[in-house]
């Protein structure tokens, strides 16, 4: 089976540990809307990439996204605040670094 | 115009070796310094025909163009670093060496760091004494610079070969159509990647020939463009896209004053570049060009629909199209656009031809994205097609993306997905992706637009995961 099924499985037989809070699922329907993809928000592994294999966004969705958190949340996301790689590596990360801009 | 092949071209157009060159993570770097890293990276560079150039660094490309023209080596512009093009280049191009950034490496490919490993300014301190004077580093203008790679219609990367006269004219041109000389020693900042086409001449090109100081980062959001504007000092131009000076009008985020915008890759609606000269209190102007011919005319999209030819350009048409020629560019090339001539110089841009798509600024054609997915084991028939034209998606007003049918009753949604990932760029990776039983083909084999549309819109035919 490919790699790319991979997260899918991890979701199945760890669905405990992968379970979305409220503000990850608030903020996974912002992008399903957003980018009107053809994923349920309750489908996105938190966990799983958002760039490449994952959920599959490239750069021109990564940009829409952060104008759809900056309108939502009214907090502004830099590439270089921290390690780009890093805020964006996944829903549960994009979710906690937008909870620190609001926080701060 | 007659320039002899003979003659020489300088590297860059600064006033004196001590003159700002760029900045980069905020700090200053001279035109010296620029060239001492260039002379580092001349003597590392093993003796091999190519350099295949992936620097995501502004300066360290840069640094990789001038060393391979100073060593007559042939720079390479990958148009994506999927694995399957790096491969494809490698084997096309044998005795190629990848400059990287620090730290970066590719599998199977040897990869050297274009900037110095000591730093921009132990390399300028340790310069060797006896180099010649800063604005003799001057290259024939019929050597060949660099080689990008369009798509072509079999899967194969074409190469579009640019000797330095061709692109040094070409920048030289642009910039006099544009005013750039009354921008002084301005800083640049760009949003566009430079191994595209657009990005080599608009971003790197135009600072070095005229003496502009360029931005070393690539910014993309919002908050980082202003950023990066606001670090460059008083005068400024922004060269960038439809879709990034979109996505930045749309955010609240304050700018600074420009002195220029440039924008390319697609044209720009009349109203974004209103609200766009508004905001940032300066003159929008539009670059047309493709990668075969590098730019070719510019507007002031507020003041004219009306695209007018740089310096030395023609078009002529007949029955096949539009045929683009000039001073600087071997024969002629057929442009991939639907254009009504106003003169052999002037011109109104109607768009596309039916096979070439363009998604967020990056140009391919429907055949080439068509052959690579009937390419992949399993795929017995396969389609890609814009379902909605170029209208934007969702109520965001986001990018429009490329729909595909496929018949390949093994594959699943997320293998067919991986396995085109590896062949083309992801921005035209399709979605939605539907499996279908056959695709619609009329009795001449043809796919008519109206049937495929049909079959998109059928939920009988859900997606497979």
């Amino acid at each position: 089976m490919a790699e790319g099924c991979a997260p899918l499985l991890l979701r199945g037989l760890m669905s405990d540990l992968t379970t979305m809070s409220p503000s990850e699922h608030e903020l996974a329907t912002l992008i399903v809307d957003t980018l009107t993809l053809e994923t349920e928000p309750d489908d996105i592994d938190p966990e799983a990439a958002l760039y490449g294999e994952g959920l599959g966004l490239d750069s021109i969705d990564i940009l829409e996204v952060a104008l759809a958190v900056s309108k939502t949340y009214g907090v502004k996301l830099r590439a270089d605040d921290e390690n780009n790689a890093t805020i964006f590596a996944s829903l549960r990360t994009l979710n906690d670094h937008i909870q620190r801009l609001k926080a701060a | 115009m007659t320039i002899l092949s003979t003659t020489r071209l300088p590297l860059l157009r600064h006033r004196d070796p001590d003159a700002l060159f760029a900045w980069r993570d905020g700090r200053p770097v001279t035109v010296r310094a620029f060239l001492a890293a260039v002379r580092d990276l001349a003597r590392r560079l093993p003796d091999w025909a190519y350099a295949l150039n992936l620097c995501g660094d502004r300066l360290g490309f840069a640094v990789g163009l001038g060393a391979a023209l100073l060593r007559r080596q042939i720079s390479l512009l990958p148009p994506n670093d999927t694995p399957a093009m790096l491969h494809q280049l490698a084997e096309a191009y044998p005795g190629l060496v990848c400059l990287t950034d620090a730290g970066r490496s590719h599998p199977g490919l040897d990869c050297l760091a274009a900037l110095p490993p000591d730093g921009l300014e132990r390399a300028a301190a340790t310069a060797l004494g006896g180099e010649p004077a800063f604005d003799e580093l001057a290259f024939p203008a019929d050597q060949v610079a660099a080689i990008a790679f369009t798509s072509g219609s079999t899967g194969r990367p074409m190469p579009q070969v640019k000797s330095w006269g061709t692109l040094v004219r070409s920048v030289q041109g642009a910039g006099a159509a544009l005013g750039i000389e009354a921008l002084g020693a301005a800083g640049l900042v760009g949003t566009v990647p430079h191994q595209h086409m657009y990005g080599l001449e608009s971003v790197v090109l135009l600072a070095l020939q005229h003496g502009l100081v360029l931005h070393g980062g690539r910014p993309l959001f919002p908050a980082d463009i202003a950023a990066s504007l606001d670090s460059v000092g008083p005068r400024r131009l922004l060269v960038t896209t439809p879709v990034h000076l979109q996505a930045l009008l749309a955010d609240d985020t304050a700018l600074p004053p420009l002195d220029l915008i440039l924008c390319a890759t697609a044209p720009l609606a009349p109203q974004l570049a209103s609200a766009a000269e508004a905001r940032l209190s300066a003159p929008l102007h539009e670059i047309y060009g493709c990668s075969e011919t590098g730019q070719l005319a510019v507007r002031r999209t507020t003041a004219t629909a009306e695209w007018r030819c740089i310096d030395g350009l023609r078009l002529r048409q007949d029955e096949q199209g539009t045929w683009a020629s000039g001073d600087f560019l071997d024969g002629e090339t057929l442009l991939a656009d639907v254009i009504a001539l106003t003169s052999d110089t002037r011109f109104i841009l109607h768009g596309r031809s039916a096979d070439q798509v363009n998604i967020a600024g990056k140009r391919n054609s429907l055949a080439y994205l068509n052959h690579h997915l009937n390419s992949i084991e399993g795929v017995r028939d396969g389609v890609f097609f814009m379902p909605g034209g170029d209208e934007p998606r969702g109520n965001g007003g986001g990018t429009a993306r490329l729909a595909a049918l496929v018949v390949a009753p093994g594959l699943t949604a997320e293998t067919l997905t991986a396995r085109l990932r590896e062949r083309i760029d992801p921005i035209f990776l399709p979605r939605p992706l539907r499996f279908v039983d056959a695709l619609p083909r009329n009795p001449t084999g043809k796919l008519p637009r109206e049937a495929l549309l049909r079959l998109l819109a059928d939920d009988t035919a859900p997606p497979r995961g």
